[in-house]
């Protein structure tokens, strides 16, 4: 126990000493602002080593990197420029693939934990989703080359025959069937869904569980149901987080290699059809595929490959902020 | 149309926790109706069993009943979000929805009704329920402007413009100027006087000037202690239980002996 001299003492002195305090306020406030430059120093060392590292490749003509590049060539869908072509569309496609099936079930199942399920089960389920993001995405691939696309065959051989008038599900128009082994864009896309479901649910669950309870009240006072509550305060205020969780997951798409390295029969069109194997591959998984037994050029025409991937989650991100300032003024945030 | 609300032998469970025990009283067809007592005596638990909002607590219960024109809102053919569609509520913080403009947030009740309203009607019924709020004058020029770009006092207003868009018989208000300045808190007064006239009102408040100026009945409720149960203690008529109550409990507290 502290007697009252003690306090009275130590009040004097603690009184007009600032010093301390004042050179701790500016240590930490060095340190934040350190590591936050750092952010800024990595981002652009990144980018200046793409762009030093591709410029070889970009500069050089076609004719120069066939001798050099096994895998590139003059012709004309097989020049760096139309190979990056192909695989953005590839990388695009899948990913596009696999944030139509993972969104609508990431905010279901965020919806569901946050405002349905009674609270035990809820946050038993949320420990289950969390989980899946802890299994390693080349236990993904095997799961999915060895498991999903078996099954998921016979379901794409219905797909092609009853569904195959539109171009997404068209069968080879060869033999008129889909293809026999199943490694296709779709089911890439299907295993890319199922991982990003757990980080897209993640930030919804927690983006929806902040919403604040007066507003909700306010639904419900003037009688709405549960679901009209859902989609007049929460799924409103969710909004941005919901555009944030879904770039985040897109990101994850884009660049996910070993699953889709494993699983997709790998090929270079411009084939809108998510049936056909050897016709898509990605950025990503195609740098994994040549990357081993690259030589300098090849190198150089990777890293331009990577480069082109950096742009297209650049852009997303740069949407993504777009579409969620837009409407700032009425994000509740005032 | 207003309603009279008569409610039996109430009792308001918090799972197996009773937090308010044995309230029985009768509401009549358009007055003000103050409840007031110290915190936690649970007089807004009482006030949310008025539109069955306690239920949004998991857990929550009652045992009696609430007669609304002599129909019990607690019968087992009652749907809850039924009932709050008769009794309107304004809370103690202004809540419009943040990502609706002013017009928006006046119809989102009776947009869940009536989804197809044409055009001229939705905007007699922003009119008609904005002046019936008194904010008319003041937002009409900025309707498509968020809600939340209002003051505190014009957010309050604007939700009790949202509360009787869908024509409640009975609206509740808890501690409705509690966050509000005084000027705000004067307007909100004003027209609780005015909202008398088409409505049943019962309005919990701390602020004991505020129970004498707006209501003709007030209810004091109080409680034993930590743990206990909110008893209802006197209801009277307000000039009544400010000049002579019947109760000790009462006149303590009126008197600022505790509280």
């Amino acid at each position: 126990m502290t007697t009252p001299q003690e306090l009275a003492s130590h009040g004097t002195k603690a009184q007009f000493s600032t010093r301390r305090s004042a050179f701790a306020d500016r240590a930490f406030g060095g340190l934040s602002a350190g590591a936050a430059s750092l952010i800024l120093v990595t981002l652009a060392a990144v980018a200046t080593f793409l762009l030093i590292e591709a410029w070889p490749a970009m500069t050089s003509s076609a004719a120069a990197l066939d001798e050099k590049v096994g895998w590139l060539g003059t012709e004309a869908n097989e020049t760096l420029i139309a190979t990056i072509g192909y695989l953005v569309f590839g990388t695009v496609l899948i990913s596009a693939i696999a944030l139509t099936i993972a969104a609508p079930l990431s905010f279901g199942i965020a919806l569901f934990i946050s405002h349905y399920a009674p609270r035990r089960l809820a946050a038993g389920l949320g420990y289950l989703i969390d989980l899946l993001a802890a299994i390693p995405s080349v236990v993904y691939g095997l799961w999915g080359a060895i498991v999903v696309v078996p099954v998921l065959q016979p379901f794409y051989q219905w797909l092609g025959s009853t569904l195959g008038w539109i171009p997404l599900f068209a069968p080879d128009p060869s033999t008129g069937e889909v293809s026999a082994t199943g490694r296709v864009a779709l089911s890439a896309g299907i295993v890319l869904a199922i991982m990003i479901i757990p980080i897209i649910t993640a930030v919804t669950r927690e983006v929806f569980l902040q919403t604040p309870v007066l507003h909700e009240e306010a639904a419900l006072a003037m009688g709405a149901t549960r679901w009209e509550m859902i989609r007049m305060a929460v799924i409103p205020f969710g909004r941005p987080g919901m555009i944030g969780a879904t770039m985040l997951g897109l990101g994850r798409a884009l660049g996910e290699t070993m699953a889709v390295y494993m699983i997709l029969s790998p090929g270079l069109s411009y084939l809108p059809s998510l049936l056909q194997a050897g016709q898509h591959n990605t950025i990503a998984a195609y740098i994994a595929l040549q990357f081993p037994e690259a030589n300098g050029a090849g190198v150089s025409a990777l890293v331009a490959m990577g480069l082109a991937l950096f742009v297209i989650t650049l852009l997303v991100n740069m949407l993504a902020r777009w579409v969620v300032s837009r409407r700032a003024e009425f994000s509740g945030a005032n | 149309m207003a309603k009279r609300i008569d409610v039996n032998n109430l009792n308001v469970y918090y799972s197996n926790f009773l937090a308010v025990e044995d309230v029985s009283l009768a509401i009549e067809p358009n007055s003000v109706t103050a409840l007031i007592g110290p915190s936690g005596c649970g007089k807004s638990t009482f006030l949310r069993t008025l539109n069955r909002m306690h239920e949004v607590i998991p857990g929550a219960r009652v045992e009696g009943e609430v007669l609304m024109d002599g129909a019990n809102l607690y019968d087992s053919s009652v749907d809850p979000v039924a009932v709050r569609r008769h009794v309107g509520m304004v809370f103690q913080r202004p809540n419009p929805f943040p990502t609706m403009s002013i017009a928006e947030n006046v119809v989102a009740g009776v947009k869940l009704n009536n989804r197809r309203m044409s055009k001229a009607d939705t905007e007699e019924l922003v009119e008609s329920s904005l002046r019936g709020s008194n904010l008319w004058d003041e937002v009409k020029d900025r309707l498509d402007k968020p809600g939340s770009s209002l003051s505190g006092g014009q957010q309050q207003r604007l939700c009790i413009a949202r509360a009787i868009a869908i024509k409640p018989d009975v609206v509740l208000m808890d501690e409705p100027c509690s966050a509000l300045d005084p000027i705000s808190t004067l307007a909100i007064e004003d027209l609780i006087q005015e909202l008398k006239a088409n409505y049943t009102i019962v309005i919990v408040t701390h602020n004991m000037q505020q129970a004498a100026r707006v209501s003709e009945k007030t209810a004091f409720f109080n409680i034993a202690g930590t743990g206990k149960p909110g008893k209802l203690i006197e209801m009277n008529d307000t000039t009544t239980i400010f000049s002579a109550p019947s109760e000790r409990a009462t006149e303590d507290y009126i008197s600022g002996r505790f509280g």
